[in-house]
């Protein structure tokens, strides 16, 4: 029985202490500006792409259904009300989050993991770098700053989705959408909505990190530890929400 | 931190290193001295890397104390080796360059990124980069990726990037294994070049004893830009102190000179001498 516990608590163990030390390392130098703008370029433009598609169908696909159901009620009107505070409390950085996981947590496990099957973390030990200093943190603070502003974007393009959905589908006025839409939040939404992502990058960039620099056993170790960055972080995303959002159901 | 000269640069004190019940280093005691060459032979598997890990503290020893220029590095942090590592050079057995950089950042990178570095000039770094790519005859190959270039290339790569720093010690892990015999006698070549143009502290694991042979019997000249026979009544007269150790399953079965050496009677010992 304590066997079966023996690798879960080690493996937190170890996790609290990469995290730890990360954490630390943001307020010391030094500090390698050049590997967190190019993390920030990878991380935050890289992913523009995937995070604008998927805010702006998300939006719409709600758009759609929203009016299908409120349409029992008469309710039509509502639409955009109802579909802002879902996207900007919920949809919206959770999505993003999900999406920048599988993009970038699998590709920090990977790119981390294939260094430290090669030996290249060690080297980068023998030649008097710390690793953690030199590509967790940065991963870390690129995360944490790109991805509220992703999930600002993907929050817009949803709006937007879903305005074009009213618009086209429903005849709804334009002002009228736009209007409910933003008399509708609330600033206990949004600070929510930006404080989800900034936690949600901290699980990302961490928990990538984490089964990169575990990685053991070769070519077929990078690839399970990609998979299980994915899979946990994921996992701790939609966790992580749920409780964000008790804490904040409760404030209001 | 004060250091007389006479303080050995690396000593290991009945060091053992354990992996689950195998032990990789077994009661390992030496001392090396200051511009003092030392060749470590053994089968693979033998220890020969672990032993040269144990002295960076990339592995911990599990008893026994390690001391790195006078210090105990045993206790240490990993964030204060950093600054003790940033003065030895490491020489990984496959290289260990990083494969998404370029042979300029390669090199570069101790300079660059290393904590107790100061930060220098841009072009201050750039040459010295190239005056080490130069020592090792590759400046061409700047702007080219580790995997552009042959295996031999490689392992010069990253012998600047071991020596660029100018360490005080400089530890060598298997630098021709894998290689053909001339490729491998080009490498020691340089590594006797760099020993005597700095006349830093070597340690060189290998398997194979000509490379010793070559290290001990043969020095740099600067004039002639190549390597000659150290004068034949012995090294020693030459200033040339090269020891021999030999590694049998993490324990130390000999260790001394290359006289000694060839005189050894135990029949693992002497396996690496005859041919």
């Amino acid at each position: 029985m304590l066997d079966f516990l023996k690798g879960p608590v080690q493996a937190m163990q170890d996790f609290v202490a990469i995290a730890g030390k990360a954490g630390k390392n943001v307020f010391r130098s030094p500090h390698y500006a050049r590997d967190i703008l190019l993390q920030m370029d990878s991380i935050g433009v890289g992913s523009l792409p995937v995070v604008i598609l998927t805010g702006f169908f998300t939006g719409a696909v709600m758009a759609m259904q929203l009016a299908r159901a409120l349409s029992t009620y008469g309710a039509t009107g509502q639409v955009a009300p109802v579909l802002c505070i879902t996207l900007v409390r919920e949809l919206g950085p959770v999505l993003t989050a999900l999406m920048v996981s599988g993009r970038n947590a699998a590709g920090i496990a990977s790119e981390l993991g294939s260094m430290k099957v090669t030996e290249q973390i060690d080297a980068m030990r023998a030649l008097g770098t710390d690793p953690i200093q030199k590509l967790v943190t940065p991963r870390l603070i690129a995360t944490a700053t790109m991805l509220p502003l992703l999930t600002i974007i993907s929050d817009l393009m949803g709006m937007f989705g879903g305005f074009v959905v009213s618009e086209g589908m429903l005849n709804m006025a334009p002002a009228q959408y736009w209007n409910t839409a933003w008399k509708a939040l609330e600033y206990n939404d949004v600070v929510q909505g930006i404080l989800k992502p900034f936690v949600f990058a901290i699980i990302i960039s961490l928990v990538g990190c984490y089964f990169g620099m575990q990685t053991t056993g070769g070519t077929q170790g990078v690839g399970r530890s990609t998979t299980q960055a994915v899979v946990v972080s994921s996992i701790w995303i939609i966790v992580t929400t749920f409780f964000i959002g008790r804490i904040f159901l409760n404030l209001s | 931190m004060t250091e007389d000269s006479n303080q050995p640069v690396l000593r290991f004190e009945n060091v053992s290193v354990h992996y689950e019940d195998v032990a990789a280093l077994d009661g390992i005691s030496f001392e090396m001295r200051r511009g003092e060459t030392r060749i470590l032979l053994g089968a693979s598997g033998s220890g020969k890397t672990v032993l040269l890990k144990t002295a960076v503290g990339l592995v911990r020893a599990g008893a026994g104390r390690v001391l790195v220029f006078g210090r105990d590095i045993t206790a240490l942090s990993e964030g204060e080796l950093f600054d003790i590592r940033g003065r030895i050079g490491f020489l990984f057995q496959e290289g260990g360059l990083f494969d998404s950089l370029t042979i300029d950042e390669n090199v570069s990178y101790p300079l660059v990124n290393q904590r107790g570095a100061k930060p220098e000039k841009p072009d201050a770094i750039e040459n010295r980069v190239r005056e080490t790519l130069r020592f090792v005859e590759l400046e061409q190959t700047l702007e080219q990726y580790p995997s552009e270039l042959s295996g031999g290339m490689r392992r010069r790569v990253g012998i600047a990037r071991a020596v660029v720093t100018e360490p005080e010690l400089v530890l060598y892990d298997s630098p021709t294994a894998g290689l053909d015999p001339i490729t491998a006698n080009t490498i020691i070549a340089l590594i006797v070049k760099e020993r005597d143009t700095r006349n830093a502290a070597a340690m060189m694991a290998t398997h194979r004893y000509q490379d010793g042979q070559l290290m001990a019997n043969y020095r740099y000249n600067p004039h002639s830009g190549d390597l000659e026979r150290a004068s034949s009544n012995g090294a020693e007269e030459n200033g040339l102190k090269t020891i021999f150790m030999v590694l049998q399953e993490g324990r130390l079965a000999f260790e001394g000179t290359e006289e000694e050496l060839k005189a050894a009677d135990d029949p693992y010992v002497s396996k690496f001498v005859k041919r």
